[in-house]
């Protein structure tokens, strides 16, 4: 049944359905015991389904069709089972004793309405299924270990305490306990570290890693960035719409991709090109030869103060004397981790949120002061990208609607003007106007950000603040909506202000970064000067933790 | 070619597309579908009860009271004077539904406009919010009972009663819609755009706020017809000899045993409404939410 006794799990030709229609087709792979192997691939790519088979945890009317699931024999424990036709008896003794998940998102994965300790524990008391009833305390004890050793400090003290005490990295760390309470021979880590921050994921992924060698477990990696899979494991396998595109260890994928798709993968990886290119694709810096002109944008000691809620004369700074300047026709990011104050500082630009103190100034003018007239004129010639083109576009309003309404609201031409600039915008961002009356949920998410963006164009402005553009998208569609963007630049001579956690992406457009942590300004200058000589000690730990670097000999 | 889809006239075909989705939505959900019949069927009753009840509903036949079910004549029989019980039941279905339909008009007409301004604006919200509190801290029928002893009983009184026993609850629907949508990144987004509050409210909050304002209209609709029925059982709403459905109950009860068919009919009716608008509320929900056909499509 099992091919090589050396392996842990072979899949041989699984093909899942969901409902008739085929998702995965035919695809087989096999690793080896104690070996880290990474499936990479954009969503829709059939990874999660494929995890979903071997863990026999398809959702809805989802089915395996055809193929096999090989588990190898345990060390101590087990023996060799097809997880494909395994009944559910036999399944519930392999799940979370001999293959354990890591879930994605920490926040949703926890019952928030438990403490973390009994969870873990719960966790235990299920992987001893069949033997002894465990005494309470020896539980505990346990549950305690395996928190500490998932790398939470004071764990005696901190089992009892919820969920929403505990940060992102920190519930990552819980699941990463409970995953391995069964002490299992196959851990599946599912993007486990993709909501977190940049140096979070590093140490959660370190630590992870340590945990595994030290046990010998194998380790299934999914993960869509190819940086994080190339850094972390032995072998990547690059998937496709429910297909494998190629398997070679990640010196052979990043450096000599053999198959097409890979390679436009590869190029478009921001992490491993900004390592890889040390060009910036756009954006210039202005001549040192010509007169300087005025900059569009000036923000000088800015400053944001939030009551905290309850507690009366409190305030906690989100934003904290924060100055910089942007020059006309430049891109300029705004780098930094969750809670560095980088939304609100675009927020303030936008004039969605009063300064503390402090002002921020479009061409001498502040959103915050002006009105009427002046402040109508003074919205002209600024406009948002948002992060998330779900939320942005009003899901019952139609693309022409959408992309019309700022010209409905600032009263621009007579309705066939109007409709032929819906047209021009729809040219200018690449989208068929055929799409003019569709809904934005009959659109891709990256074709929806091509709708933001051409609502943004309509009024001409002058400063686009794109707050998180593109960290929503798929690397292949956030390569081409970033080419979209530099583009647009060159032919419009727009100005941008790029908000981002995402150090590739500033690589790639910005000529200028602006790095910020916890509401200050760490550090700021050319992206040459920043990239290639940090001299703040936060902006080299941000750079160290880019996955991907070590290849960029 | 391209072209033609931005030709004058165009814009408003986008409402229709619109329309056509949540049609097919509806017609995909076999609970919709018999709830959506169940409605024509109580509507068309409603309305062609003067041409489908064999008798005036108020005619008395004193000679053949308590008649049972399928009597020559009689298709349900006759109550206590004889009343053909169709007759009545078809005219009690149509002022029913006349009170069902008044209040939930006044519920949503006052509290539509009341809830986006709570919702939008926090010195209205502290305002109206208190006097939601206060008038939900009473139980709906004692309010209605209240308002229908104070203004007298009568058809347009109920349904007064019923409507604004039920104007909280559509305030506090329309002011959670709101603040839901007001934080979305599109109105941020319209502010942006130097949009006024009114412009938000009536082109960005109202429409997407429609599905929830539907749903819950189809909410009050049965809970109206119920207390209709129980305002006129307890005598403060349609007067007899006036055909309504909590009449007839109301008279039935006196000879439960003797005529059950006078009650049962009656009580059926009540529930198949109050199921017609429940089920046709469900799949209006589903159809109207904009995310839910592009999950489907996606997975």
């Amino acid at each position: 049944m099992l091919q090589d006794a050396e392996n842990i799990l072979e899949v041989t030709d699984l093909e899942v359905t969901f409902g008739g229609t085929p998702v995965l087709h035919r695809i087989g792979f096999s690793m080896r015991r104690g070996e880290r192997v990474a499936i990479v691939g954009q969503s829709g790519s059939g990874k999660s389904t494929a995890i979903g088979a071997i863990l026999r945890l398809l959702p809805g009317s989802g089915r395996i069709s055809h193929g096999s699931i090989v588990l190898g024999a345990g060390r101590t424990r087990g023996d060799v089972e097809d997880l494909a036709t395994a009944s559910e008896p036999v399944l519930r003794t392999i799940r979370g004793q001999r293959v354990a998940l890591v879930p994605q998102d920490p926040m949703s994965n926890l019952n928030p309405a438990m403490k973390i300790g009994p969870q873990v524990a719960d966790a235990i008391v299920a992987s001893l299924r069949g033997e002894a009833k465990p005494d309470r305390a020896e539980v505990r004890k346990r549950a305690v270990a395996l928190l500490s050793e998932a790398g939470i400090p004071d764990a005696d003290r901190r089992y009892g305490q919820y969920p929403h005490e505990f940060s992102g990295g920190m519930r990552q760390r819980v699941l990463i306990a409970i995953a391995l309470a069964g002490e299992p021979e196959l851990l599946i880590a599912d993007e486990p570290t993709s909501a977190l921050d940049v140096t979070v994921q590093r140490q959660i992924l370190n630590h992870l890693q340590s945990l595994v060698d030290a046990r010998g477990t194998s380790l299934l990696f999914i993960t869509h960035d190819l940086g994080l899979a190339a850094d972390r494991t032995d072998r990547i396998i690059v998937m496709s719409e429910g297909r494998i595109v190629e398997v070679g260890t990640p010196r052979q994928i990043l450096l000599d991709p053999q198959e097409e798709y890979t390679q436009r993968l590869v190029a478009a990886a921001p992490s491993v090109a900004a390592v890889l290119d040390s060009e910036p694709l756009a954006g210039t810096l202005p001549d040192a030869g010509k007169v300087p002109a005025p900059p569009i944008l000036v923000v000088e000691n800015l400053v944001k103060e939030f009551a905290l809620r309850g507690q009366r004369g409190s305030t906690v700074r989100a934003v904290n004397d924060v100055s910089f300047a942007v020059e006309r026709g430049t891109t300029t990011a705004v780098v930094g981790e969750s809670g560095s104050g980088k939304t609100t500082v675009a927020r303030i630009i936008l004039g969605l949120e009063t300064a503390s103190s402090g002002q921020a100034l479009i061409d001498g003018e502040s959103l915050t002061t002006t009105r009427g007239a002046q402040r109508r004129a003074l919205r002209r010639k600024v406009q948002p990208v948002f992060q998330d083109p779900y939320g942005s576009l009003d899901p019952t309003y139609s693309i022409e609607r959408l992309i019309d309404e700022p010209l409905r609201i600032f009263g621009v031409g007579d309705r066939r003007g109007r409709q032929a600039r819906v047209g021009e915008l729809l040219d200018q961002v690449a989208l068929p106007r055929s799409v003019a009356q569709r809904r934005p949920n009959e659109l891709s998410g990256g074709q929806r950000q091509r709708v933001a963006i051409a609502r943004a164009l309509a009024l001409e402005p002058e400063l686009l603040i794109c707050d998180e553009a593109v960290s929503a998208l798929d690397v292949l569609v956030q390569d081409q909506i970033l080419g979209l963007l530099a583009d647009l630049q060159d032919r419009l001579g727009l100005t941008y202000l790029f908000i981002t956690h995402d150090l590739s992406v500033v690589r790639q457009i910005a000529s200028t970064v602006v790095v910020m942590k916890s509401g200050d300004v760490v550090e700021s200058g050319s992206v040459d000067d920043v990239f290639n000589r940090p001299r703040a000690e936060y902006t080299k730990e941000l750079l160290g933790a880019i996955p991907g670097a070590a290849f960029a000999a | 070619m391209a072209v033609e889809t931005l030709t004058p006239g165009a814009g408003g075909s986008g409402l229709g597309s619109g329309r056509g989705r949540i049609l097919s939505s509806l017609r995909s959900n076999p609970l919709g579908i018999t709830g959506g019949i169940l409605l024509v069927v109580v509507v068309l009753a409603a309305l062609l009860a003067p041409v489908l009840a064999p008798y005036p509903p108020t005619e008395v036949h004193f000679d053949t009271p308590f008649q049972r079910p399928l009597t020559e004549g009689f298709p349900l029989g006759t109550d206590d004077l004889g009343r053909d019980i169709l007759s009545r039941l078809l005219f009690g279905i149509q002022t029913s539904l006349q009170v069902g339909v008044l209040s939930v008009l006044l519920a949503v007409v006052i509290g539509t406009p009341l809830g986006l301004l709570a919702g939008y604006s926090r010195g209205f919200d502290a305002v109206i919010s208190r006097l939601t509190d206060v008038t939900l801290a009473f139980p709906f029928l004692i309010i209605a009972v209240g308002l229908a002893a104070i203004s007298g009983p009568s058809l347009g009184n109920a349904a007064i009663a019923l409507g604004i026993a039920q104007i909280p609850t559509m305030i506090r629907v329309v002011r959670g819609e709101t603040l839901r949508i007001k934080e979305s990144d599109f109105v941020l987004g319209a502010r942006t755009m130097d949009a006024s509050p009114t412009w938000i409210m009536l082109r960005h909050v109202l429409p997407n706020a429609t599905s929830a304002i539907i749903v819950q209209a189809t909410v009050i609709m049965p809970v109206a017809v119920i207390g209709e029925a129980l305002l006129s059982f307890l005598g403060l709403g349609i007067q007899p000899p006036t055909p309504s459905l909590g009449i007839m109950l109301s008279d039935a009860q006196q000879y439960l045993f003797r005529a059950p068919s006078a009650a049962i009919f009656p009580g059926i009716a009540i529930a198949l409404i109050c199921l017609a608008f429940n089920l046709f509320g469900d799949a209006l929900r589903d159809a109207f939410d904009p995310t839910n056909t592009s999950r489907k499509g996606q997975r």
